[in-house]
Formats: structure tokens, sequence, C-alpha cells
């Protein structure tokens, strides 16, 4: 029997609705939350069930709220990333679309944890849908007193807000969200001081992303065990892996963290195209490195495991190419698309960026020479670990590894005069 | 004046969501664009400024960091196709060919008649249902094909007529008056 997720209704159901998502459980958690355990008791909880963020880093959710002061300085705010903007990722979309209660819980729960009085939910600009039935899900909340002055009666107060974003990459960054927010351009801030001391409007704020909230209100119903039980002994409970590329069913599939990626691709997502053999896989967004065939059929979708074998999780978007793929016509999208969003603030981003993108057209079309691919890596490492944020390494990262790992057909692009694969493979 | 009294009001009701007002400047540019037809007319950032307590400069600064702010007209349907890897991978390529054949306009321009402009744009976050379309701020056209774009356009073109002839249904009605809402205002585009 296939696996049963926890974070989305079963296919073809939409649960926006407060009555569908309360005939589902919805809003217990957050009741008992509420009224049968301390802050500290949610924050132990959290930080016992092994919860790591969902957006990309993988950092523990319980160890970042524990960076709240403790004092009750006040006002202090959630910033919820749902700038869900790095390519192949589509996940969160699903949530605020057709289970956006069980985020706007996930919140309350948190805001409990940690003496909040306001959550933001920055969603990108594009998302018409989600940013509507997030509206409507709130509203509804409000009406039925779960926000508000005093939620459910308890002298509690808090109250979530929807803003939207306009297009720009950078601002899923966290501090990059938090200037946006603000109405600034979303040009990511120097650490420290850190969100915890000093986020939103300077005030203590935790930024979370979207599915990590919505993992909270079944931790608090179920238990850290019962999450501990799903996935592996450091990436517990399940994820939304968004499957796109050269596959026969793309989508999204709620899983186990660790589930073997040959299982994702094959299983899952219906495997290759007739008569298509597989050539490479982009396991967690474009920002991570990809990983060849060989590699790609060994792994399984949990932290460790990936990174033993040279890339990283991210957001658990896998994207698939196949035989007729071209990796430097790959590797120039990817590079167009991190100079396009590079927010200009630090030299080695600002410059790399366009560099690799300007040295990528040269080898796609043929006009590069032989000592261009080692400055491609040169330039790369220049990028790395420097700046203010981690978009440089991304671009470096997504680029430099398919100069990495599939070096040769790079070099006959160099010999050729341009691509070889020019008439099977995609276009850019 | 430059902003509608219903935009200004809108944007002031806004205010007690943050304790800043500036931190309304983004919502408040959305709204502008959907009231003047997909972009930000040079004659409403002062007084943007001016209702947010804020520099004139600053203001011009966010809009050209954002790309969904236009500071230039764009057709009535504003057709963006994502060019990003999933999308390349699913032949989005050949549809933005298809488009620019079809309109007759190249990525990045607007057509003559100023109905529609045509632009790349990156992720969509819609990649298991790529290639995918966004028209204006509408919910996305997922799984594109080039003989649905075909079908694409002709539906935009009859709701831009129908909402055209609702319009002057009203202006020679008995009122005189002008239905709100009727239709987005058409911008005169290319030339």
């Amino acid at each position: 029997m296939a696996f049963q997720g926890y974070l989305l209704p079963p296919d073809g159901e939409n649960w926006s609705g407060l009555r569908d998502y309360r005939a589902h459980g919805g809003y217990a958690a957050a009741e008992k939350a509420l009224r049968e355990m301390k802050p500290e008791e949610i924050q132990n909880l959290v930080k016992a069930s092994g919860l790591r963020g969902r957006g990309g880093a993988g950092f523990s959710t319980g160890m970042k709220w524990s960076f709240m002061p403790a004092d009750n300085v006040r006002p202090r705010y959630i910033a919820c990333n749902a700038d869900e903007s790095e390519p192949g990722t589509f996940k969160d979309r699903q949530i605020l679309e057709r289970n956006p209660h069980l985020l706007i819980e996930g919140l309350l729960i948190a805001a409990i944890a940690n003496h909040v009085d306001a959550a933001y939910v920055y969603v990108r600009g594009e998302y018409r849908t989600a940013y509507e039935n997030l509206s409507a899900a709130i509203a509804e909340a409000r009406a039925a007193g779960l926000l508000g002055p005093s939620v459910l009666g308890s002298g509690i107060g808090f109250e979530v807000y929807v803003h939207r974003g306009a297009g720009a990459y950078i601002c899923g960054e966290e501090t990059g969200l938090m200037e946006s927010l603000e109405g600034r351009k979303g040009q990511p801030r120097k650490r420290p001081p850190f969100p915890a001391i000093s986020g939103l409007w300077r005030r203590p704020t935790t930024i979370n992303n979207v599915e990590t909230m919505s993992h909270v209100p079944h931790i608090v119903r179920n238990g850290a065990d019962w999450f501990k039980a799903i996935g592996t002994e450091k990436s517990t409970g399940t994820t939304i892996f968004g499957v796109s590329g050269h596959v026969m069913r793309p989508g999204t599939f709620e899983l186990p963290l660790g589930t073997p990626l040959r299982d994702i691709i094959f299983e899952h997502a219906g495997g290759l195209r007739p008569g298509r053999t597989l050539k490479a896989v982009i396991p967690g967004g474009v920002s991570m490195p990809v990983l060849t065939a060989e590699t790609a059929m060994q792994v399984t979708m949990d932290h460790d495991n990936l990174q033993k074998n040279g890339t990283l999780l991210g957001t658990g978007a896998i994207i698939v190419m196949d035989d007729t793929a071209c990796m430097v016509r790959a590797a120039l999208v990817i590079a167009r698309f991190f100079r396009h969003e590079s927010c200009g603030q630090c030299t080695q981003c600002r410059e790399g960026t366009g560099w690799l993108h300007k040295l990528l057209v040269q080898v796609e079309n043929g006009t590069a020479r032989a000592s261009d691919l080692d400055t491609i890596d040169e330039v790369g490492k220049f990028m790395e670990a420097r700046t203010i944020c981690a978009l440089s390494d991304a671009a470096a990262w997504g680029t430099g590894y398919f100069l990495r790992r599939f070096r040769p057909e790079f070099e006959a692009h160099v010999e050729h005069g341009g691509c070889p694969l020019a008439g099977t493979s995609f276009e850019v | 004046m430059a902003l509608s009294d219903e935009l200004r009001a809108r944007v002031v009701a806004e205010f007690p969501k943050y304790p800043e007002k500036r931190a309304v400047l983004l919502t408040a540019l959305h709204w502008v664009q959907a009231e003047r037809g997909g972009w930000i007319p040079p004659d409403t950032i002062p007084d943007l400024a001016e209702l947010l307590e804020i520099p004139v400069i600053e203001v011009e600064e966010v809009i050209s960091f954002y790309p969904m702010y236009s500071v230039e007209p764009v057709g009535r349907w504003h057709l963006q196709v994502c060019t990003n890897l999933p999308c390349c991978l699913a032949g989005a390529r050949g549809l933005v060919r298809a488009l620019e054949h079809e309109l007759d306009i190249c990525a990045g321009e607007v057509s003559e008649d100023g109905m529609f402009s045509l632009r790349e744009t990156e992720c969509l976050g819609s990649c298991g249902t790529a290639p995918v379309l966004q028209v204006n701020n509408e919910p996305y056209v997922e799984c594109l094909t080039e003989g649905g774009l075909v079908d694409l356009i002709a539906r935009l073109r009859a709701r831009a007529a129908a909402a055209d002839a609702a319009q002057t249904a009203s202006k020679t009605g008995a009122s005189g008056t002008l239905a709100p809402g009727a239709a987005r205002p058409l911008n005169g585009g290319g030339s």
C-alpha cells in the first residue's frame, strides 16, 4: 500500500475551508498547546522530534526557537517564508492552496512556544491562488476566535498577516525577506545580529518555512517519538518531494526522509520516458550539486546520505534529466538564473554570476577555449564563502558541479565548436 | 491626482498591520499596477512616497529591484513564460518561439495594438506541471502545449472583446456611468 502522508489532503481534495480542516482533526493540537502545555514544553517537544527546516538549510527548528531571547521582550514576530522560488520547488504551494489551516495552526503553536505577537507570511507575488486561499483561511480563523486579541478565550493574543512579494528570488533568504517585508529592496543583512535578536523591525524574530510549520501540529498531536519513527535517525518525519523534468509522472510526493531516490523516480514519478536512460539528477533545487546517474541510483533522500555523496537535500526538489539532455545547457540555464537574481551587494556574487553565465554561453555556442573551463572553476572558487548570503555559493555549486561531474561533455563542446547533442537536447 | 481616492483609502487601511507605514509599499505598488493596467506610471511615485512618508528615490529603488513591477506600459494581457530548467526540459523555448510567431512580437515587446506583451520569467514554482505561463496576475496556465497556446490567445482576445462590449453598453446605458470593474483599462502599448 502506498505511504500515507499527513501534510496534504488526499489527491483531488481541498481542506482550505475551516469546516473541512476541523473535520480532519484540525486545531486540536493548537488547543492542546494552548491549554495543556507550557511554552518551554512545546519548544522541547519540537527539539526532541528532530524536526529540521524544510526551506533548504535543514537547521533544527527547536534549536532555532531556543535562540529567541528568554525574557519577554515585546513585540516579537514570526516571519513565515512562503517565498518559494528555488527552481524545481513547488511543495509549499500545495500546502498554501490545499491545506492553509495546517500552516495557521503551526504558526499559532509556534507563537505560543515563542511568546510571539504576530506572524507575517511572505508569499511570493506570483502565487495568486495560494495568496487567496491563505487569506480566506486567516479570515475564517479570526472569525472563529482562533486568531485575535484573545485566542480561544485564553488571553493570549496572536495575529497572522499575509504579505505579497514581487518576484525576487533573494527574498527567500531570511534577512532579504525581512528587508522586503519592511518595504525595502530585498538585500540580505550582515549577521550578527541574527534574526532571533534583531529581525523584523529590529525585534526578536524567528523565521520558518511553510512546510516546517506544517509539521508542528502533527508533532504536538502525536508526540516526538511518533515523528522520530518516520524517516532516519537524523532526518526525521516526511517531506514533500517535488519531481520535475524527464519523468512520466512529475508532481509532489510526500514520503519519509531517507526514501531511496531510485524509488522516487522509478516508482512514484513513473520512471523515464520510453527508451531513455538516466543521465543526471539535481536532488534539492538548482542551488544544490548535481549527481551523475550512477550516484543518483545509490543515494537516499536524507541529509546525511546526500552529504556523504557530495550534494545536499536542499528543498527536496528533484530535477531529472535523461540522456537527451545537454549538461552545458543545464548549467547555462542555472547560471542565467543566478545572474538575474543576484542582488548586487557583494562584488564576488554580482560579478561572478555574470562571468559564469558569459563563459557558459561561450562553451555552449562553441566559441570557448579549453582554458575557459578552468576559468569557470576558478570563478566558482572565488565566489564561495565570501559573501553576505549564500546565493553566491549556490550559483557556484549549481553550475560548477556540472563541469566537475560531466567535464568530458564540456570538453566535447570546446572541441566540436558547439553542442554535440544539439539535435536531441532541450533548448535554452 | 495620480492615485485614486479608493487606492489611497486601501493603502491607509493597511497601515495598522505593520509598525511602519513603508511596509505597505510592495502591496501598494501591486495595487497601482492593477489599477493602471499593469504598470506603474511615473506620476504615481511621488504620491506614494508622500503617503508612506519615504523619499521618492526609495520608491524608485524598490520598483527597479523587483521583477514584478513594470515602469513601462505592458499589454492588456501580459504573458510571462517560465524558462527556468524544469520548464526548459519540458519545451519552454519552443513555446516562447510559437508565441512570438503567433503574436508577431519578440519576447520583451508589446504588440502594436497593445493587446499582448510577452516576457520570459524565472521559475514560477509549478515545475510538476511544466511548461507554465502566467497571464497578468491570474492563476497559472499549466501543462502548456503549442496547440493550447493558440486556444489561449483566442480566449484572451474574446475576454477583452466581451469586457469592452460590457463597458460600451454601460456607457450608453440610462445611468450614463461606467460600471465599476467592467474592464481593465487598455494601455497604449507599443506606439
